[in-house]
């Protein structure tokens, strides 16, 4: 098989975070030698802290009103996002390259009506035919596009509207890992000669107190505004979401060539899996996926962007592990700067890792005091998300350019 | 068999389906629904599972006869598919560890309303905001409630199947709204082709139905209101067709390379022969006027499968009963076939299960091969006021006999998913 497998190559990239819109607000603000301050609300969800949208002009991504407005903001941020990694392609408009485009995309749920739910509990409290008042709100009261903004398929769909990428459309699903899956399944596909380019990538917007609630069941959330995101015992100070949106254009590296494409990075190869965690059966499933992602030993030449979600005990366990197996190389704490963004957060992390590998510059510290500072551009990347409640996956990234 | 009995036109390995499992509103099993489909019987219902006297729909094809500890989609979804998986393994003769990739089609899922008001129950009066999301964070600051945070995640369907069943690596759980069941095959077909694996677990299931998502179609106008006689409201093909009817069900094919499947002796039920997609940019609930993506979906899977259009016997539609689907499936279908349209048949399986959504892609797989196997092709019921505008042999209301040996199964989802199958018999 060997022989026969396509390299796979980054080649367009689509970043919005709290720190900025875009590849070139990231690179200058990460690759300036200073740590950025993370931007953060602790005001609008008290107690909890997240990183907000930064400011945005949808228009400049979404032209059409009226598809706007058909959206809430998570659709919007993917929708925006991957019109990013198209132009960063240099394959926006192109509808050509968007027509024969495959694109995966990894989603949770839209956004929650919080009027109605509310209306609804509150009067749920009055009545005992609690089913019967259900039918009577929820016929009454939801807006029929709201359904649809809701849809985890329809952030695809809205972006085969807006970008006309309709090759193919496939959404996973199941938090962390569905942007591991996706990624994975990207890279297998392009790998195998069954994709030439793909458009893959997430979003997850963190101002949404409905989505609080899906990590606070697990109580998750930090509580303490300002709070580091790592203690002095190694563990984590909780979740603070983030908001972001990622997309990333990969190609067959002879695909990228042939149109005399930049290329940010190889994807050398993607390692998931899942499975119990207790009792060392999780670091010894990431010794062995880091071993099927090909990593190296740790070295100065390498860049360890870790997606630690920010719980307590199971992050400190991921800094461990990659202490132990990458020393010397410095770790990049994505959370601690960008915060949670669930299905956003692998592909989140492997736009970073692009910008640490492209730039010839070393990446800032996301953690200052807890990151090491790196003193070189780094030759390689290791990129790791584990799941807040399953799944983790770990990528390996080369610097293309000289 | 020679090495190139194994491949297909393109040197892939042939990926074959040597288990099949199903549940849908006809029953539990593949022949306790052969039959019935075969027999021309609908499983169509009044709902029960929550009062819908009110509602301007009050008929579904729920699933209700499997027993679930705790009523919500994720339940339901999982015990569903966990039956479906042990029918078709069992089938294919496999037990223990899986040892293959598992993609599981699933319902995306929002919390139940039970559960919604479970937590507003446990609000104190002083924590009642007038906003119910900061008060049901306020109760779960107070304890953590880690069976609602399952309840809630995505992943915890495929991450139960794994445990069970054995499967190797991260599952992937997908949605393609209403082709969701057709992409996981699609997805364990390219894993198979990748030569990653030797086999792939692929499942689909939907145990959603819930006031809240029956309302949210209804809002759409997607939805049958024909309730006074529930077995007739899915009515696919006919003049007076006026929406699908909201359905349950499951289906699982265990998929392995032919080479594989004959080394361990297993029986081949069919091979899944090509796969096809094309995403739609017209609209978020409409097709492209001019159909040209269902088109090219149609043609990729035939492509895929090397095969002409002359070469398929038989069309499993998406027939959903919506008299736009119905149209442009029709304008579809009959643009790829041309003048041999009119002699090749085509049925709808939602006629009698209505639109199972999340699951159909795979249970319509699953009948698609049962139709080879019995060479009998199950009828779309309820054809008694025909469509002028859609002239097709849709085996009106009796099934047929029929020797076929290759299918093409469509499916057309919101959020323009467009997923095709084309399956043939097991070759000589």
């Amino acid at each position: 098989m060997t022989d026969n497998r396509h390299e796979v190559v980054v080649t367009g990239i689509g970043l919005v975070t709290s720190l900025g819109v875009g590849r070139q607000a990231h690179a200058e603000a990460l690759l300036d030698g200073a740590s950025p301050a993370p931007h953060t609300d602790s005001e609008s969800f008290a107690p909890y802290t997240v990183f907000p949208l930064p400011e945005i002009d949808w228009s400049a991504q979404i032209p059409r009103r009226g598809d706007q407005r058909q959206m809430e903001n998570w659709q919007r941020l993917g929708v925006y996002a991957a019109g990013l990694a198209l132009d960063d392609a240099g394959l926006k408009e192109n509808l050509e390259a968007c027509a024969a485009m495959d694109m995966i995309v990894a989603a949770g749920g839209g956004e929650r009506d919080i009027a109605v739910d509310t209306l609804i509990i509150e009067e749920s409290r009055k009545r005992n035919d609690r089913e019967v008042l259900l039918n009577e709100k929820l016929t009454t009261e939801l807006r029929p596009t709201l359904f649809l903004a809701q849809l985890s398929n329809l952030l695809a769909g809205n972006i085969s509207i807006v970008h006309k990428v309709t090759g193919s459309s496939r959404t996973l699903m199941g938090e962390e890992g569905a942007g591991i899956s996706a990624i994975e399944t990207a890279h297998a596909r392009i790998a195998a000669g069954q994709s030439t380019h793909c458009l893959v990538g997430g979003a997850f917007v963190s101002e949404r107190i409905d989505i609080l609630v899906l990590i606070e069941a697990a109580q998750g959330l930090c509580k303490t505004p300002g709070q580091p995101f790592w203690n002095a015992d190694g563990t984590a100070s909780g979740v603070n979401l983030g908001t972001a949106g990622a997309f990333l254009v990969l190609e067959s590296r002879d695909h990228a060539e042939a149109r005399g494409a930049h290329i940010y990075a190889r994807l050398d190869a993607v390692a998931a899996d899942r499975g119990s965690r207790d009792a060392g059966r999780l670091e010894q499933r990431l010794a062995r996926l880091a071993d099927e992602a090909g990593a190296p030993a740790g070295g100065e030449d390498l860049i360890v962007v870790s997606g630690a979600t920010g719980f307590p005990e199971l992050s400190a366990r991921e800094r461990r592990f990659l202490g132990e197996r990458f020393p010397n190389a410095p770790l990049r704490s994505q959370s601690a700067l960008f915060g949670l963004s669930v299905e956003a957060q692998f592909p989140t992390g492997l736009a970073l890792a692009c910008l640490a590998l492209d730039a010839g510059k070393p990446l800032a510290p996301f953690a200052p005091g807890e990151d090491a500072t790196a003193a070189t551009s780094p030759g390689t990347a290791i990129v790791t998300t584990i799941g807040h409640a399953r799944g983790e996956g770990i990528a390996r990234l080369t610097r293309m350019s000289s | 068999m020679s090495k190139a009995a194994y491949t297909d036109h393109l040197g892939r390995p042939l990926v074959a389906v040597t288990g099949m499992g199903v549940v849908s509103s006809l029953g539990q099993g593949v022949s306790d629904n052969w039959a019935a489909l075969t027999a021309g019987r609908s499983g169509i219902h009044a709902i029960t599972r929550f009062p819908a006297d009110t509602l301007s729909t009050r008929i579904c094809g729920t699933v209700d006869f499997i027993d679930i500890p705790v009523p919500n989609a994720v339940e339901r979804s999982f015990a569903f598919a966990r039956e479906t998986t042990r029918e078709a393994l069992a089938q294919a003769g496999l037990s223990g560890e899986f040892g293959g990739p598992l993609f599981l089609a699933a319902p995306p899922i929002e919390p139940e309303w039970s559960a919604r008001f479970e937590l507003g129950d446990r609000v104190s009066p002083e924590d009642m905001t007038g906003n119910a999301y900061q008060e049901f964070l306020a109760v779960l600051r107070a304890k953590a409630d880690p069976a609602f945070h399952e309840a809630i995640l995505f992943g915890s369907i495929s991450e139960r199947l794994a445990d069970m069943f054995g499967t190797r690596g991260l599952p992937v759980t997908l949605s393609t709204a209403c082709a969701s069941g057709t992409t996981a095959i699609q997805l364990g077909v390219e894993a198979i082709r990748q030569g990653r694996t030797d086999r792939a677990l692929t499942v689909a299931t939907d145990g959603s139905v819930s006031a809240e998502a029956l309302i949210r179609f209804a809002l759409l106008s997607a939805l049958s209101t024909n309730n006074d006689a529930p077995e007739k409201a899915s009515r696919p093909f006919t003049k007076d067709r006026d929406g699908f009817v909201i359905a349950e069900g499951a289906a699982t094919l265990v998929l392995e390379s032919l080479e594989a499947a004959l080394a361990r002796g297993a029986r081949i039920h069919g091979i899944i022969s090509g796969c096809g997609e094309k995403a739609d940019d017209f609209h978020r609930t409409r097709s492209s006027p001019g159909g040209a993506p269902a088109i090219a979906t149609i043609r990729a899977a035939l492509d895929d499968a090397g095969l002409d259009a002359d070469a398929i016997g038989y069309i499993n539609a998406h027939g959903t009963s919506t008299p736009e689907n119905d149209k442009m499936e029709y304008l579809a279908l009959s643009s790829v076939f041309g003048e041999r349209m009119p002699d090749v048949p085509v049925s709808s399986n939602k006629s009698m299960i209505g639109h199972t959504l999340t699951a159909a892609g795979a249970v319509e797989a699953v009948f698609s091969l049962l139709t080879m196997q019995h060479g009998v092709l199950p009828p779309t019921i309820n054809y008694d006021n025909p469509d002028p505008a859609i002239p097709l042999d849709v085996v009106p209301n009796v099934k047929r006999d029929a020797q076929v040996t290759s299918v093409l199964s469509n499916s057309f989802g919101f959020g323009g998913q467009n997923a095709c199958l084309v399956m043939t018999a097991e070759p000589a």
